[in-house]
């Protein structure tokens, strides 16, 4: 199959390539783009490492084709702090309570727990389990990582 | 000495700032959060080609042909390497804690002749994308004749065929303790004896980045860069230089991020041997990334063993002896030889408890699956069948099990103690850390909210296990550790160890442990590390040493360079040595107020202007040194307790609480200290009841995706709550190794919870995974009516 040309916004930066139709959206980012934060733990659509957000929604990237992302916004982790480097309240949570070790897992928990404290502000932790368990980490044991939860959460609410 | 934490993670002892002790905020965090970090698959060198393994999909067999010529037809593919091209480039191939004369598996880089598990790596495609280089991998036509495999470890010893036929058995190795013929009269003259047959599935690291690595040689140079996801970056290094013959310093290593290892990532493996033989051959640099079904194919397997154990016991349970013989099953390439590990299952057999006669042997077996390889506490079946034994053990004798243990844990007033294997434990607290986990449950009250539950028709369950561990081992490659520190020009503070980010927080262990010693502010202090051009050798990340080890090192280094500034401050200020205290950069004059020199000035000085140094104080601030361990290892010991509820119809188990009482000594940070507790008590959970690397009777793997191979999730933990005792280790600092520990105590905890909550029902657990359909055939169906 020929290649096709693709446009679309990530991180507020319009992109314009032309890819084979097969180029997932993950390896879009990670080698048209350069931005390699979006990490694959598995490339079937399990582990959740590879998520960001398209539209607004948290999408697993490796199961999306970049052509099927065409005209959409997408935002990687890289596009969720501040320019200087500056923390999202996610990612200054995730810090607070030792939610990461080796880091690998953690841009696509940064990408969905935004996403899922966006939708729900204030979770059960029972919510916010299952919320969580369509990603993997071998590293924490998801303690820390459910302790940032709470506390990113309380944090939008006493703002 | 009380400490108060202060505002910015420093704690306040009788005026002085330590930074050892505080939650202090991870240095690593910031490019990890924000996705800056650098793993293996993030590096992109101009001309990089891609490379695929083309893998054997069946368990035994010859190859009779390998055709390449399809995939070398498609555009963008620009080599297809067999065995024949690569192999014959080896020149020494030997890892360097065991050494160029042990008995080792002979391992060709690419399969020569023989496969010998589904997974074994045939050729190497390169491509110039990933993509290319995968379809190109599915044109290679490889012809095999296959062969009846042997995939039942518990069968190899007898089976006709052969894994390695020139090995001419399938038993890899056997050692030995004390025969058990020795011990008939204890067992036949006892009041009790327990017997059982414990089984634990093959399961593995399953870190969430693959292995990977991309190699860069330049032929005019003759140097060799290697970045590479890995725990032991100086080990790829000089491995490397055996395998190429390349002289070590033409080699260079670097790993900034590596996504998790836990043992998988410390040795180099046959398909890294590939990569490094090709580096020289392929005319660009290459990458190799695994896929996870490859990681879960051919990256390696653990854990999958069983034994016959028994105890006996006087009339008041007292354990009077204790014997294991252990079989493991080692697959077709375990690295490294594994003859040793399986040996400390029955070293370590007898565990925390004041055992006084003890048997074991071990024995190691070939299969036609995936090798054999280190997984966090590759020991711990020890732990495991020990622990199920007690329990068992309790029940048979109509005693409670937390008594049993408690009349048999070692008390500290009796250490040092030989155990009857010859190792001796001593600066642990098996008996204190059990009572602070039991205390912390309440153990009475839950024992009468089971009671009620039972009534209520529901079972509740609590279950224990307690370990000592060796960690920080102190021989051969592991025993030294080396750092350098430059205090630079303008004070700030540059610190290069050999250690390298994994997940185990050694930049921030690092980081705070200089600024202590040298009297900075942390944010004055960086650390560099894993890249073998700049720092010194180190054995890497394994046997939970880096901690322990990295502050010998940089004790070791950072008092030179203390000793030199105080020096420098004392004859600037015209003081007295002795008076002069370093704070946060800044060095004063005690009791005179006023007198005092920043560090920056010491540095300008000791740089810029050396002749106004103190007579025998070198210019500069920079140093170098490396300390070796006192001792053949440091103990650390735990104990875990969890509770669960069975639903006896479905077998389906909840964790209810789970508690971890350890002994690591003094923490230097006691969120990366739990981090590491609960990272490893989260895979023992997943171990118990959820990961299985199976097989098929054919050796045809059925577990190599995250469908099928299960991790543990969100839902799947509870909350883990920490208890600690400090006792101080004879290292510098008193620190002990924390790596590991969890992962050994919650296998048995986990298991005898839920074998607990069954016990109505007479279920006696023997076989892990506990999977729901296992648990609910344990239940006779007219006990539920
Ligand atoms: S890499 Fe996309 S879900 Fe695992
Ligand atoms: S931090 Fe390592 S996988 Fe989550």
């Amino acid at each position: 199959m020929s290649d096709v040309q693709v446009e679309l916004t990530v991180n507020g930066q319009a992109r314009t390539a032309t890819v084979q139709p097969r180029l997932t959206l993950a390896d879009f980012l990670r080698e048209e783009c350069r931005l390699t934060g979006t990490h694959l733990g598995c490339e079937h659509g399990v582990c959740g490492a590879c998520t960001v957000l398209v539209d607004g929604e948290a999408v697993r990237s490796c199961l999306v084709f970049a052509v099927q992302a065409a005209g959409s916004e997408v935002t990687t982790v890289e596009g969720l702090g501040g320019p200087d480097g500056e923390l999202s309240p996610v990612q200054a949570a995730l810090r607070d309570c030792h939610g990461l070790q080796c880091g690998f897992c953690t841009p696509g928990f940064v990408v969905s727990i935004t996403a899922f404290l966006r939708d729900n502000p204030r979770p059960t932790d029972q919510e916010t389990r299952e919320a969580l368990s369509g990603t993997l980490c071998r590293c924490t044991g998801y303690q820390g990582i459910l302790r940032a939860v709470q506390q990113a959460a309380g944090a939008e609410t006493a703002r | 000495m009380t400490a108060a934490a202060t505002g910015d993670g420093r704690v306040e002892a009788g005026g002085a700032t330590r930074y050892a002790g505080t939650r202090i905020g991870r240095v690593e965090d910031p490019r990890l959060l924000t996705g800056r970090g650098t793993y293996v698959d993030d590096i992109r060198l101009p001309g990089m080609l891609h490379a695929v393994f083309v893998r054997s999909p069946v368990a035994r067999g010859r190859i009779l042909g390998i055709d390449a010529s399809a995939a070398l037809a498609l555009p963008g593919v620009r080599h297809v390497f067999t065995a024949a091209d690569l192999n014959p480039d080896v020149r020494e191939q030997w890892h360097t804690s065991v050494g160029p004369k042990s008995p080792e598996t002979p391992r060709p880089p690419l399969a020569d002749t023989d496969v010998r598990f589904v997974g074994d790596p045939v050729a190497l495609v390169l491509a110039d994308d990933r993509y290319l280089a995968e379809d190109a991998a599915e044109l290679v036509e490889v012809d095999y004749e296959q062969l009846p495999a042997v995939v039942d470890y518990t069968r190899a010893a007898q089976a006709q065929e052969l894994v390695h036929e020139a090995h001419g058995s399938n038993v890899v190795g056997q050692l030995a303790g004390r025969p058990a013929a020795t011990l008939a009269d204890v067992f036949a003259g006892a009041a009790h004896v327990v017997t059982d047959t414990i089984h634990q599935q093959a399961h593995t690291a399953v870190p969430m980045e693959g292995r990977g690595m991309v190699v860069d040689y330049s032929a005019s140079t003759g140097e060799l860069t290697i970045h590479a996801a890995t725990q032991a970056p100086h080990e790829i290094r000089l491995f490397c230089s055996r395998l190429l013959g390349l002289p070590e310093h033409r080699i260079r290593v670097l790993m900034r991020d590596t996504g998790g290892g836990f043992g998988q990532k410390v040795m180099v493996q046959r398909d890294e041997m590939a990569l490094m033989l090709v580096a020289r051959r392929a005319g660009a640099p290459v990458k190799w990334v695994e896929d996870r079904r490859e990681n879960l194919l051919a990256a390696g397997m653990s854990r999958h063993e069983h034994a016959d154990v028994s105890m006996a016991f006087d009339p008041d349970g007292l354990i009077l002896a204790a014997s294991i013989d252990f079989v493991s099953d080692c697959g077709a390439y375990p690295t490294p030889w594994p003859v040793g590990t399986s040996a400390a299952v029955g070293m370590l057999f007898p565990g925390p408890y004041r055992v006084p006669a003890a048997s074991f042997t071990a024995t190691t077996v070939y299969t036609n699956t995936a090798g054999r390889v280190a997984y966090r506490g590759p020991w711990q079946f020890e732990t495991l069948a020990r622990e199920v034994l007690l329990d068992n053990a309790a029940r048979e004798m109509g005693m409670d099990p937390a008594e049993l243990r408690r009349r048999n844990l070692l008390r500290t007033d009796e250490l040092p103690f030989a155990n009857p294997n010859g190792m001796t434990y001593d600066r642990i607290t098996p008996l204190e850390t059990f009572e602070q986990a039991l205390e912390m449950l309440d153990y009475d009250a839950f024992r009468a909210e089971q009671a009620r539950a039972r009534e209520a028709g529901r079972y509740l369950g609590v279950g224990m296990s307690t370990y000592v561990e060796p960690s920080t081992p102190g021989y051969g490659s592991y025993a030294t550790e080396a750092a350098t520190i430059r205090i630079e020009p303008s004070g700030k503070v540059n610190v290069y160890i050999a250690g390298g980010s994994t997940g185990n927080s050694i930049e921030t262990t690092v980081v705070q442990l200089t600024a202590d010693v040298l009297g900075v502010a942390i944010e004055d202090v960086a650390t560099i590390q894993g890249d073998t051009a700049v720092t010194g050798f180190g054995a890497g990340t394994a046997g939970s040493r880096s901690g322990s080890m990295t502050a010998g090192a940089v004790r070791d280094t950072a008092t030179i360079l203390r000793e030199r500034m105080i020096a420098i401050a004392a004859h600037k200020l015209e003081a007295a040595p002795e008076d002069i205290e370093l704070v946060r950069s800044r060095a004063s004059v005690r009791g005179v107020p006023g007198a005092s020199v920043t560090v920056a000035e010491l540095a300008a000085t000791a740089y810029f202007d050396p002749y106004s140094l103190p007579p025998g104080v070198p210019a500069g601030l920079e140093a170098s040194a490396r300390y070796t361990a006192e001792t053949r290892s440091v103990w650390v010991n735990a104990a875990h307790v969890c509770t669960c509820e069975v639903d006896p119809v479905t077998g389906g188990v909840t964790l209810l609480r789970y508690i971890v009482s350890e002994d690591c000594g003094p923490m230097i940070n006691p969120s990366v200290v739990e981090g590491q507790i609960a990272g490893g008590t989260v895979q023992g959970i997943g171990g118990a009841l959820l990961e299985h690397l199976a097989y098929d009777e054919d050796g045809n793997p059925t577990a190599t995706t995250f469908v099928d191979y299960l991790l543990p999730t969100a839902t799947d933990v509870p909350v883990i709550e920490y208890g600690h005792i400090e006792t101080m280790s004879g290292g510098p600092g008193g620190y002990k190794g924390v790596g590991e520990g969890g992962a050994i105590g919650a296998p048995p905890a986990v298991v005898n919870a839920v074998a607990d909550a069954l016990a109505p029902f007479g279920a006696r657990i023997t076989r892990l995974p506990l999977t729901p359909e296992s648990l609910a055939a344990l239940v006779p169906p007219e006990a539920l009516r």
